[in-house]
């Protein structure tokens, strides 16, 4: 079972580059973040997996095999471009989505019934969409994404707009949902989220998959940082360790940064020279720090 | 894992026939459309009861005469009868009651004076057509005076002159006789088309927009293809539009029927609305792939207008030369090249065919020619459809949509 398999698309409009050889793949019961700038083609990508744009090249799978037009009616897709009939009563609509994407009518009705209850938004199932609160049309979004049972979930910024109550929500059925053994793509802006909920991420820029891993896999690359609680000592102490470099002093804490030949023990010995070494922790650095790294440290070739 | 759920197939059609369903419902559940047919038919019904009602007597004027002016109650009755118009006249005991009656509109005029010769009373203005009869009636009184006066006999006279006829030969070519009633029906198709064609072709449009506007679209798409949506929304809008036409058609000749108004063959009127529905579905289909079309290169309602006239100002210039020409020369040459002429043929053919006269071939060389049209159409549509259609924010231009791959 291979999941959803992005494989080197790319895209153009005119002389903008939009996509330069895209690829990455979301295993069955795997929460795939996907993060980036904005314009870094995460959309676009999104957009050629569901079929609404062509690619120039490259192919998206799914199980093996490229995905079809029937492979799409498996999709639940959320696009970031918000959309619903605005007229249109919330159970109606649903239920017009579900049987869009090919589910007979009774059970279009039932799932209609359990995904507006699930996601608090049974009350309004007779109300047209534009009477509903932002964030309850964003509920009705999400259930128009999962209302088809999909085989497979990619969502655009699901959680933007979201309040912490529905971000929760929505958390939880992409969990249970990765559970029952689909892939998962979303995008999102809230890294901190990103590092909670996924079991892997990518980074992208400028149409590029330019990092790729778990959390901690993406944390190896990088240097190792320290913080060091030494209220005794003087400005410039860790000066002249081998590898080290000093990022900042604020009171007593120092951030080091550690290279590859530095030892911390060495920093460690150096601390307890000036006197008594209060804390003395590897900082890991969070996927935001990673992030800003990846996305304004590396150069991609023109 | 679960095991996974059995493949999804869904037919084209099945795909079609989803997105026209939800159109027919969301329409026939819309009181604009619902008040719309209403009010449409209520007027061709009240409109043909009313007709009936005010024609109802069958006289164009009602003229009483006293025993002192009976001698003309006769001679008027026929003069009338010569020049087309029915008139009624009615007895009254003396001028006084005459005056009465007139007082009180069951007389149109009333014949005074001593008989000798031609005086007439009436409550405000006297009507033209009677006018001009007893203008007629007074000459013919003073010419049997004088005949009468040169001792001739005013009777054998005035059969003299009226059994004077002039002889016609056969005409070259037969013309077709026009039938009031079916120039007024012609009259009436002409407008439903018209109506139909601007008020459902902007619908597509508006509801193709809706989709952009909302964006909609996006999710629509991600599951079923551009034409199939394109198709299912004006096949969807047509069916609604067909419904009304053929609820406004059959229940205004049938009315027209019923209450005697219409005189024409029932064949005819069956006749008559069989075209209009055909004509009804040519040319929306025609007419709403393409505003179909159009309203996919813009992404705001208000732009719906601007972006759609062009096409429209064929409908409407069918429409005008049609309502402006046919009703007093239905034959006319310039209307009847026009009529065959595909843009024009929705809103003119249907026209001519309820006036009558049309020549089979012209009748099937329009059909024909817009048959054709029609999956070129199609073809142009979709292509400018499924390259605009996710495009939004500012009007795409009708160049790129036709290039883009």
């Amino acid at each position: 079972m291979t999941g959803l398999e992005i494989d080197g698309i790319s895209k153009r409009y005119g002389d903008v580059v939009a996509l330069r050889e895209m690829t990455f793949d979301v295993r069955p019961g795997e929460l795939f973040g996907f993060v980036g700038s904005n314009g870094a083609g995460k959309t676009t990508t999104m957009r050629i997996a569901l079929g609404v744009l062509s690619a120039d090249a490259g192919e998206v799978r799914y199980d093996g095999a490229p995905v079809t037009h029937e492979t799409r009616r498996h999709i639940g897709y959320m696009p970031e471009e918000r959309g619903l009939y605005p007229r249109m009563k919330v159970a109606e609509q649903l239920t017009y989505l579900a049987r869009l994407h090919g589910m007979p009518a009774a059970d279009a009705q039932a799932s209609v019934t359990k995904w507006t209850e699930r996601l608090g938004v049974a009350g309004r199932r007779d109300d047209e969409v534009q009477k509903l609160s932002l964030g309850n049309q964003q509920r009705v979004q999400l259930a128009a994404a999962l209302v088809h049972e999909p085989r497979i979930l990619v969502l655009d910024e699901p959680f933007s707009g979201l309040d912490p109550v529905a971000v929760d929500v929505m958390s939880q059925v992409l969990k249970e949902k990765a559970a029952e053994g689909v892939p998962v793509v979303f995008s999102s802006h809230q890294l901190d989220l990103v590092e909670r909920l996924c079991d892997r991420v990518g980074i992208v820029r400028s149409g590029q998959m330019v990092a790729k891993g778990t959390v901690d896999e993406l944390r190896a690359g990088g240097a190792l940082r320290l913080r060091v609680d030494v209220p005794e000592a003087a400005d410039g102490w860790a000066d002249g360790l081998p590898g080290v470099k000093v990022l900042g002093r604020t009171g007593a804490v120092t951030e080091l940064e550690l290279g590859a030949d530095a030892d911390d023990q060495a920093v460690l010995k150096a601390a307890l020279a000036t006197g008594p070494v209060r804390e003395f922790a590897r900082e890991q650095p969070s996927l935001t720090e990673l992030f800003r790294s990846v996305v304004t440290h590396q150069e991609v070739p023109a | 894992m679960t095991t996974p759920a059995p493949d999804v197939r869904m037919s084209p059609a099945a795909a079609v026939g989803l997105v026209a369903s939800r159109e027919i419902s969301t329409r026939l559940k819309s009181k604009a459309y619902r008040i719309s047919t209403a009010v449409t038919l209520l007027l061709i019904v009240v409109g043909i009861l009313a007709i009936k009602l005010f024609s109802g007597g069958g006289a164009d004027s009602k003229v009483g005469y006293t025993p002192a002016t009976a001698g003309f109650s006769a001679p008027l009755k026929a003069t009338g009868q010569a020049i087309g118009e029915t008139v009624d006249v009615i007895p009254v005991a003396d001028e006084a009651a005459g005056r009465a009656k007139l007082a009180d509109g069951s007389l149109d005029a009333l014949l005074t004076g001593d008989g000798k010769s031609l005086h007439v009373q009436v409550k405000k203005d006297l009507d033209g057509n009677l006018k001009d009869v007893l203008q007629v009636l007074s000459q013919q009184v003073a010419v049997s005076q004088q005949v009468a006066a040169l001792g001739g006999d005013p009777a054998r006279f005035q059969e003299a002159v009226a059994s004077a006829k002039f002889v016609e030969d056969p005409p070259l070519e037969q013309p077709y006789d026009y039938n009031g009633q079916q120039l007024v029906l012609g009259i009436i198709a002409g407008i439903l088309i018209y109506m139909s064609l601007l008020m459902n072709g902007q619908i597509v449009a508006q509801g193709v927009v809706e989709e952009k506007t909302s964006r909609v679209v996006e999710l629509l798409l991600s599951t079923i293809k551009p034409w199939q949506l394109m198709a299912g929304k004006v096949l969807g809008i047509g069916a609604v539009g067909l419904i009304q036409m053929v609820v406004i058609g059959v229940g205004g000749v049938v009315t027209a029927l019923a209450t005697d108004v219409l005189t024409i063959s029932v064949s005819a009127a069956v006749g008559t609305v069989v075209w209009l529905i055909v004509w009804y579905l040519l040319g929306f289909l025609m007419y709403s792939i393409v505003f179909a079309a159009l309203g996919a290169l813009v992404s705001r309602q208000e732009d719906v207008g601007g972006v759609t006239t062009p096409a429209l100002m064929f409908v409407i210039a069918g429409y005008v030369i049609g309502i402006s020409v046919l009703p007093s020369d239905p034959g006319n040459t310039f209307v009847e090249v026009l009529s065959v002429i595909p843009v024009f043929s929705p809103t003119l053919m249907p026209m001519r065919l309820a006036m009558g006269g049309v020549p089979v071939w012209e009748a099937v060389v329009s059909v024909g020619l817009v048959v054709l049209l029609i999956p070129v159409l199609i073809w142009f549509a979709a292509r400018i459809y499924r390259n605009a259609v996710m495009r939004t924010g500012a009007k795409v231009k009708l160049r790129d949509a036709l290039r883009a791959a």
